[in-house]
C-alpha cells in the first residue's frame, strides 16, 4: 500500500510522529524555535487518538522531572525544548542518566550562549555529548538532517532508550523544526501494554518494593554503578554506531558534517566536484555513539578533512580524536544564527587544498 | 504464667506495620522522622492500598525514606518530588501518588514545583515535614527558620531584614484553588501522631475521589540541627514553633479556609 506523503514543518512532524510512535506521555514548556511541539500536541487531541497525556509545565525544570516520573513508571516520556531550555533539564537529565530510566528528549538548537537569538545553530554538539549535566554520563544522540528523519527517529529514539534503558537526545535545529518538507509518516504504534520489571507500578504483594534512585552513598556502590554505566556505553558504541557516506569512495578531501549543515556541506561537496576536487561527506547520524571508526578508516584515504558545523568548533574535536593526527582536520563554522552557504563553504575548502597535498599528495588513480 | 503463652494473635495490641521495612533508622535519636514514616505507612495499611501506591523520596534527611517505606518509590532531584509525582500521577491516574519532603525541599528549592503542582490541583498528597531547619547538610538555615533562631549560616540568629521572612508554604497554597484540604500536623506525642495519621488517610481518601492536592504538614523537631536533647527539642518546639505555625486544619472539604495564617505571625 503506498504510503501518504505530507508536506509538514520538522517540529509538527515531530509532533505527530510522538503519537503515531505510541508515546504515552509529553511534557514541556514553550520556548522558540520548538513551541510547535507542544502546540501541536496540544490541538491534535491525543487523549482520544491513544491516550497519550500532554501536560504545559511550569518550567523546563518541572517538565523534565514530570518525564523522570512517568518514565520511573514504565512508559515512554516525551519533552522536547530548544538551548535554554536545555540548559535548564540537564539536571534532570543527569538523574535520567543514573537512575538508567528511558526518555527522549527533542533539542531544536538555538544559537547561544545566554538567551543569544532563536535563530538556528549547532553550539550544544558538546553539551548533548560531552555531558551538559553532572558526572560520567552518555547520551545517545541522534541528528536529523530532515523532517523525514525527524520522524524516524522519534520512534528509533524511543527504541533506543528503552533497549538501552538510557535517556535518547535528539539534537535537531532551528533548520530543520521550522522547515516543511515532504514526509511519510509512518502507522500507528500501540502504546506500551506492559510495564518493565524495573518500573515503580506499586508493591506487589510477596516481592520486594521497586525503587528509582541514582543514590548510591557507599564509594564501592556508586563505583560499581559507574562501570555498569561505562560498560553500557560501550555496548552502545559496539552496536548503534549510524552514519551516511555521500561519495567518499574515491574521496581525496573530506567534510564531516551533521544535521542541516551536513546539507549544505552536500552542495559544497557537488560545487568541489564540478571543479574537479574529489569531495566526499561523512554525516555521522549519531554524535554519540560518534563513527569512530569509519572516520578512522577514511582518514587513511584523504588528505585532509574540514568540518563544517554552526558552531565554534565542536563536534572536529571527535573527528581529530578518531583521526589522531593521521591526517589534517580543520574546521569551518558561522555561528550566531548565521547559516553557512555552500560557496563560502567550498571557498574554506580550497584554502586549505594546498597545504593538505603538500602534507599528504593526493592519490592519482 | 509463662511469658511465651502471652504472646499469641488475639492478645496482640499492636503490630509493626508490613508498610514500615525492618531496616534500621538512620535518623538521629529523637527526630520525628520516624514516627512521621510510622504515621504515613500506618495511613496506607488501614486504606489497604500498599500495592497500589507510589511515592518520592525528597533530598534532605529523609532521601532515603524508600529504605523505610515499604511501596513503590522514586527519588526525586531536589525539590522536584512534586513535578516527579505529577509525572507519575498523569500516566498512573488510579494510583495513590504521595510526595515526603522536607522544608528545604519544598519550600526554598522547590517552591515553584510545590505551588503549580497545588495549583494544578494534582491528585497527589505532599507530605511536609518542617523543621525550620536543613539537617541533611548540618543545621543550615531553611525558608522556615524563624525570626532569630540560629543555625549554622545564621550564627547570631536569622535577621529577617537581611535574611528574608520564614515562609508560611502551607497557608499560601491552601489559597490556591487546585488544594483540596490542607492542614497542619504535630507527631510528638501519641495523641498528636494519631491526628497526623488521620490527616493523612483523609488525605488519601480524597485522592481516590479526585478533589485535587492534599498537603499535610507536619511541625517537627530537628535535636542535632537545633543541638538540644530530643526531650528539650520537643518543648522548645511547643514553645517556640507552634506559636508561629500553628496546629490544626487550614483548608477543610465543604469550609474552605478555616485559617488565615495570620496567627502568631
Amino acid at each position: 500500500m503506498k504510503k501518504e506523503i505530507r508536506l509538514m514543518k520538522g517540529n509538527e512532524a515531530m509532533a505527530e510522529a510522538a503519537i503515531l510512535a505510541g508515546v504515552d506521555a509529553y511534557f514541556g514548556y514553550p520556548i522558540t524555535p520548538q513551541s510547535e511541539i507542544i502546540e501541536y500536541l496540544m490541538s491534535a487531541n491525543t487523549a482520544e487518538r491513544t491516550g497519550m497525556q500532554v501536560l504545559q509545565a511550569e518550567s523546563e525544570i518541572a517538565a523534565i522531572n514530570m518525564v523522570y516520573g512517568a518514565a520511573g513508571c514504565g512508559k515512554r516520556a516525551l519533552t522536547s525544548s530548544s538551548s535554554p531550555g536545555i540548559s535548564l533539564k540537564m539536571e534532570g537529565i543527569s538523574y535520567m542518566a543514573g537512575a538508567e530510566l528511558p526518555c527522549v528528549i527533542v533539542n531544536v538548537v538555538r544559537a547561544g550562549p545566554g538567551l543569544a537569538t532563536i535563530q538556528p545553530s549547532q553550539s550544544d554538539y558538546f553539551q548533548a555529548v560531552k555531558g551538559g549535566g553532572h558526572g560520567d554520563y552518555k547520551l545517545i544522540v541522534l541528528a536529523p538532517s530532515t523532517v523525514q528523519e525527524s520522524v524516524d527517529f522519534i520512534r528509533l529514539a524511543f527504541d533506543l532508550a528503552f533497549k538501552y534503558r538510557n535517556p535518547v537526545m535528539i539534537l535537531s535545529d532551528g533548520i530543520i523544526g521550522q522547515m516543511m518538507e515532504k514526509v511519510e509518516l509512518f502507522d500507528q504504534q500501540p502504546r506500551l501494554s506492559e510495564a518493565p520489571e524495573w518500573a515503580t507500578t506499586g508493591k506487589k504483594p510477596g516481592e520486594k518494593s521497586t525503587v528509582i534512585t541514582s543514590l548510591h552513598l557507599e564509594s564501592e556502590d556508586m563505583e560499581q554503578v559507574n562501570l555498569r554505566l561505562q560498560a553500557k556505553y560501550r555496548e552502545v558504541e559496539k552496536h548503534e554506531v549510524r552514519f551516511e557516506s555521500y561519495r567518499c569512495e574515491d574521496a581525496e578531501v573530506l567534510f564531516v558534517a551533521f544535521g542541516s549543515s551536513a546539507r549544505i556541506a552536500r552542495k559544497a561537496m557537488d560545487l568541489a566536484r564540478a571543479k574537479g576536487i574529489r569531495a566526499g561527506l561523512l554525516r555521522p547520524i549519531t554524535l554519540f555513539p560518534f563513527p569512530v571508526e569509519e572516520v578512522r578508516r577514511l582518514a587513511g584515504q584523504v588528505s585532509g578533512m574540514l568540518t563544517v558545523e554552526m558552531n565554534a568548533g565542536q563536534m572536529v574535536e571527535d573527528v581529530r580524536l578518531a583521526v589522531n593526527g593521521r591526517t589534517p582536520v580543520e574546521h569551518f563554522g558561522r555561528f550566531g544564527g548565521m547559516i553557512p552557504g555552500p560557496d563560502e563553504i567550498l571557498v574554506a575548502l580550497e584554502a586549505r587544498l594546498e597545504e593538505w597535498y603538500k602534507e599528504q599528495p593526493a592519490q592519482t588513480e | 504464667m509463662a511469658e511465651q503463652s502471652i504472646i499469641s494473635p488475639e492478645n496482640l495490641v499492636y503490630k509493626k506495620t508490613d508498610v514500615m521495612t525492618d531496616r534500621e533508622l538512620h535518623y538521629c535519636p529523637g527526630c520525628g522522622h520516624g514516627t512521621a514514616h510510622r504515621m504515613l505507612a500506618e495511613a496506607i495499611d488501614e486504606l489497604g492500598i500498599q500495592s497500589e501506591t507510589i511515592g518520592v523520596a525528597p533530598v534532605g534527611c529523609s532521601v532515603l525514606a524508600y529504605y523505610y517505606l515499604n511501596v513503590d518509590m522514586q527519588e526525586a532531584a531536589h525539590g522536584r518530588a512534586p513535578a516527579v509525582a505529577t509525572g507519575i500521577k498523569r500516566v498512573f491516574p488510579e494510583k495513590y501518588v504521595f510526595t515526603y519532603q522536607g522544608d528545604g525541599d519544598l519550600a526554598a528549592i522547590g517552591t515553584a514545583e510545590t505551588i503549580h503542582a497545588c495549583n494544578r490541583g494534582e491528585n497527589i498528597l505532599i507530605v511536609f515535614i518542617n523543621n525550620g531547619i536543613y539537617g541533611m547538610t548540618g543545621g543550615q538555615m531553611a525558608p522556615t527558620t524563624l525570626p532569630g533562631m540560629k543555625s549554622s549560616t545564621c550564627p547570631m540568629g536569622r535577621d529577617v531584614l537581611t535574611m528574608g521572612n520564614p515562609l508560611k508554604i502551607t497557608e499560601l497554597v491552601a489559597q490556591l484553588p487546585g488544594t483540596y484540604y490542607v492542614t497542619r500536623q504535630s507527631v510528638h506525642t501519641p495523641g498528636n501522631a494519631r491526628k497526623a495519621k488521620r490527616a493523612m488517610k483523609k488525605a488519601l481518601e480524597y485522592q481516590k475521589e479526585n478533589k485535587g492536592a492534599c498537603l499535610v504538614e507536619v511541625v517537627s523537631n530537628c535535636p542535632s540541627g537545633w543541638k538540644m536533647n530530643p526531650v528539650d527539642s520537643n518543648k522548645w518546639m511547643e514553645e517556640n514553633m507552634f506559636p508561629f505555625y500553628q496546629l490544626g486544619d487550614i483548608k477543610v472539604p465543604g469550609k474552605g479556609l478555616v485559617s488565615d495564617g495570620k496567627n502568631g505571625s
